[in-house]
């Protein structure tokens, strides 16, 4: 606990190939996934680059959430769940017995599609990842964690007076607001957003939006959404999922403009979905 | 329902609305608002029923019970005699004792808490003075406030009307202070349960009515008449004739009811009950003389110059009887200056009898009688003396098994629900393991105790009727309470919260304990309480590991023979006294009470753990 958790991760000691311009962050090779007898997932290879966003789209129930919890093992907590095939980040397959999953979530962030703070104060909900994974030395450092996270996360300004009411006090948005600060509080690499704006309004929705525009800078985000205007907005990279497949996987432009699937054109087009 | 909404390629299917408008429609919708009403009716008849039937419950259970909370003592003067206590040579050292003694006294939180245990370790200096006979003295103190009653008979019913415990204040009071030997003590003596009774209320209705006439004493004591200048007596004396007109008549009916039944076999039976019959006719016929008074007649008494006379014959202008209060002189009494009273239950069926309700009207008059909170009920154990017998003892022993039990079955239940609820496997072993903690929680109680005492008294040899054997079988009764509430406390939690805090890289338990732990506690400390109230009110396993023996002492510690509160409930309805019945109803109330406060703390620590999300 005592190393920086973010640099802890290539478990065999060679140097992890971060950094390198054109080495994606994120590469899965033929993963699937199994729910018991279900096949959900099948023959998933896709690279995520560092450093901006990837957008999942498709229809409900294609695997993208899925896939997506994948990639931070949530899919261990579901005891019939059983993954095969190969991820790494950085070079450093996430599946190895030698991988301690509670490093590899602090290294990829998750927020989830309904806003879920901890019952328990503004201050408390931001500090409780540095605070277990022993971040911060001093209470001054904390402090100074939660309020940059809070910062970065554009909500310091709205509960800069309140840091110590509930966090469950806040609006809808301000509360997806605060699970991103409590997220990125443990500077993560990589943050899985799993429909983040579904529960929200518009404007929150905007919020949230902007946002991931200034948070891709730093961080590698991938993001699941059934709104494809949004996928379009933020996304540089956008990935179709079908049926439990990767249909189809291009620059955002691309996919929207002229995708080479039929299956994606009728998606996009609404003929199905 | 299902047609408003017509598909334009099905043209062949005709518009159809829902129907709102017809007879059958409107009938539809009476109906069911005629089916909501009679649901409503039907549970504010219940809600009634329950609040009816509590209410009688606790309107009965308090009627009884908080006399009992009261007791009544006789104030008197009683000279601490030495000859009684203990010589006068060895008083000065004791005084010195006595000194040191109080000083260890003084903490009154060792009183509370050592108990008599340690009073039995420690030399007693005191012994000699404890050893008194106080109740003696008290006796002698009652004696005098009576002069001239002097027969064996009227002194044992007087002493009678103490309590045996009467004289124990009194030893406290001088033990205390042993400057009081040689003087004279103002105490309160502890009445009998009979005579607290009486008091209480359980008592003949009494009337009196001035003389008429002059009326002459033939004496002070003993057997004495009375004659009258007018007809004072009656219609006493036709009251009587009238009772025993009655007996007669019932007495004929018994016998024609016999002969008509059985005929020549109970001639015999017949002869004799008409021979009676006849016999009282002559009574009632006769027209002068006298007429005695028997114990199933209201019995009539008269007072005059100081003293009380019991009426045992009586005529018209005269009556003769035994003195039971003495007389002041044998001088006439001028009309209105004496009376005739009477007590209108006959003597047959009152448990004080005539000289006992005198004594104890003329200790009322006098203002020596006492009512008082009866702290002796919190103070003391166990008793076969309905006055002495106290709850202290069945409290303390309640008090310790509800600790042991707690304190084995918060921290097993609680863990091993999380265990089952997070991190068991999902296998065919923790489901056999799951099913068998719900059938415990259906075993019936006994069994628990049956358990109990081949276990832990017959295997372990742990000893009989002790709070920590019956803190272990009732934390067996509660475990399976108290994991079922924490499992499903937990899994209300919604999972969203553990998803979080794993999203952030918190292990597993960091997840369960710093987020899930907290937000099930309410509901934990709400099945825990439920869990132990059921612990409370169980008797039938304490009853097999022998919590239902006669303990008289308050236990001063785990192992200490001891029994709680619904046992000592269930022992003390059993016994005959009258007086063990109000005390049943004061135990119940305080078993209720303890109820109360537990659930009352339930309340009050789930609404300061309780945080909403």
């Amino acid at each position: 606990m005592d190393m920086p958790v973010q640099r802890s991760f290539s478990h065999d000691g060679t140097p992890a190939v971060a950094g390198h311009a054109d080495a994606p962050k994120v590469m899965a090779r033929d993963v699937n996934v199994f729910y018991g007898e279900k096949h959900a997932l099948k023959d998933v290879t896709v690279d995520i680059a560092d450093k901006g966003v990837m957008a999942f789209i498709g229809p409900s129930g294609c695997g993208k959430s899925t896939f997506l919890r994948c990639i931070n093992r949530m899919n261990d907590t579901i005891p019939s769940c059983r993954v095969v095939g190969r991820i790494t980040i950085d070079g450093s397959d996430i599946y190895d017995r030698a991988l301690d999953v509670v490093q590899l979530r602090a290294r990829v962030g998750m927020v989830f599609q309904k806003p879920n703070p901890f019952p328990k104060s503004v201050f408390e909900n931001v500090a409780y990842g540095p605070r277990i994974h022993g971040i911060a030395r001093t209470k001054e450092e904390l402090a100074e964690i939660v309020n940059v996270s809070l910062r970065r996360a554009g909500l310091f300004e709205e509960v800069k007076d309140r840091l110590h009411d509930p966090g469950t006090g806040l609006s809808g948005g301000q509360q997806q607001r605060l699970c991103i600060a409590r997220a990125i509080a443990v500077e993560p690499e990589i943050i899985l957003m799993d429909e983040p704006c579904s529960a929200l309004d518009p404007i929150a929705t905007a919020r949230i939006e902007e946002l991931i525009d200034e948070l891709k800078a730093d961080y590698t985000i991938v993001i699941v959404t059934h709104n494809m205007q949004q996928a379009a907005r933020v996304s540089q990279r956008t990935a179709f999922f079908h049926l439990g497949s990767l249909v189809e996987e291009a620059p955002t432009e691309v996919i929207f403009n002229n995708p080479k699937d039929r299956r994606t054109q009728d998606y996009i087009t609404g003929r199905f979905g | 329902m299902t047609d408003t909404v017509i598909a334009p390629s099905a043209p062949a299917r005709t518009k159809r609305w829902l129907d709102t408008s017809s007879r059958a429609a409107e009938a539809r919708v009476r109906r069911r608002y005629r089916a909501e009403r009679r649901f409503r009716a039907y549970g504010l008849i219940a809600l009634a029923l329950t609040t009816a039937f509590l209410v009688v419950l606790l309107a009965d259970i308090l009627s009884r019970g908080l006399p009992a909370f009261w007791s009544h003592s006789v104030v008197l003067e009683v000279p601490v005699k030495v000859e009684e206590i203990d010589s006068d040579n060895k008083r000065a050292e004791l005084a010195q004792k006595a000194e040191q003694l109080r000083a260890a006294r003084r903490s009154w939180i060792g009183r509370l808490f050592l108990g008599p245990n340690d009073a039995d370790r420690a030399p007693d200096p005191l012994q000699p003075i404890r050893a008194g006979d106080y109740f003696g003295l008290a006796r002698q103190a009652l004696y005098d406030a009576f002069p001239g009653v002097e027969g064996r008979l009227e002194r044992r019913k007087l002493q009678g009307l103490l309590s045996t415990g009467a004289g124990d204040p009194l030893r406290e009071q001088v033990a205390a202070d042993v400057g009081l030997i040689g003087q004279t003590v103002r105490a309160r003596l502890r009445l009998s349960a009979n005579a607290d009774l009486y008091l209480k209320g359980d008592r003949t209705p009494i009337e009196t009515r001035l003389g008429r006439g002059v009326a002459t004493p033939s004496g002070t004591t003993g057997e004495i008449a009375v004659l009258t200048s007018a007809n004072d007596f009656a219609d006493y004396l036709v009251r009587i004739k009238v009772e025993l007109s009655l007996r007669a008549e019932a007495l004929r009916a018994e016998a024609d009811r016999l002969e008509r039944r059985a005929g020549a076999a109970e001639a015999e039976r017949v002869k004799e009950l008409r021979a009676d019959a006849a016999v009282l006719q002559a009574r009632v016929d006769q027209v002068r003389g006298e007429e005695a008074l028997d114990d199933r007649m209201p019995s009539q008494l008269v007072a005059i110059n100081g003293g009380l006379v019991k009426i045992e014959k009586l005529s018209d202008s005269s009556i003769s009887g035994r003195v039971i209060l003495p007389l002041a002189s044998a001088a006439e009494a001028q009309p209105g200056a004496w009376q005739v009273v009477t007590y209108l239950t006959p003597e047959g069926n009152r448990r004080l009898g005539d000289v006992e309700t005198a004594f104890l009207e003329r200790l009322k008059a006098e203002g020596r009688v006492e009512r008082g909170f009866n702290w002796l009920f919190f103070a003391s154990g166990d008793s076969r003396e309905p006055e002495l017998a106290g709850i202290r003892g069945a409290l303390v022993g309640t008090a310790l098994t509800l600790l042991v039990t707690l304190l084995l079955c918060l921290p097993i239940g609680v863990l091993a629900a999380i265990y089952l609820e997070e991190f068991a496997p999902k296998n065919r072993l923790t489901d056999i393991i799951e099913i068998n903690i719900n059938n415990l929680a259906a075993v019936p109680s006994i069994v628990f105790g049956l358990l109990g005492l081949a276990v832990f008294l017959n295997f372990f040899g742990l000893p009989r009727s002790a709070p920590l054997v019956g803190g272990l079988v009732l934390a067996l009764l509660v475990l399976p309470t108290i994991i079922i509430a924490s499992r499903a406390a937990l899994k209300a939690v919604p999972p969203s919260i553990k998803e979080a805090a794993l999203g952030v890289g918190a292990s597993h338990q960091q997840a369960v304990f710093h987020h899930v732990l907290p937000l099930a506690m309410p509901g934990i400390m709400t099945g825990t309480i439920i869990g132990m109230a059921h612990a409370l009110g169980e008797t039938a396993p304490l009853l097999m590991i022998g919590m239902v023996a006669f303990i008289v002492d308050v236990p001063g510690s785990l192992t200490d023979a001891a029994t709680v509160l619904p046992v000592q409930v269930y022992l003390w309805s059993d016994l005959p006294e009258p007086a063990f019945k109000s005390k049943t109803a004061a135990a119940i109330i305080v078993l209720l009470a303890f109820l109360f406060i537990m659930n009352g703390l339930a309340i009050y620590v789930r609404k300061k753990f309780e945080r909403r999300w």
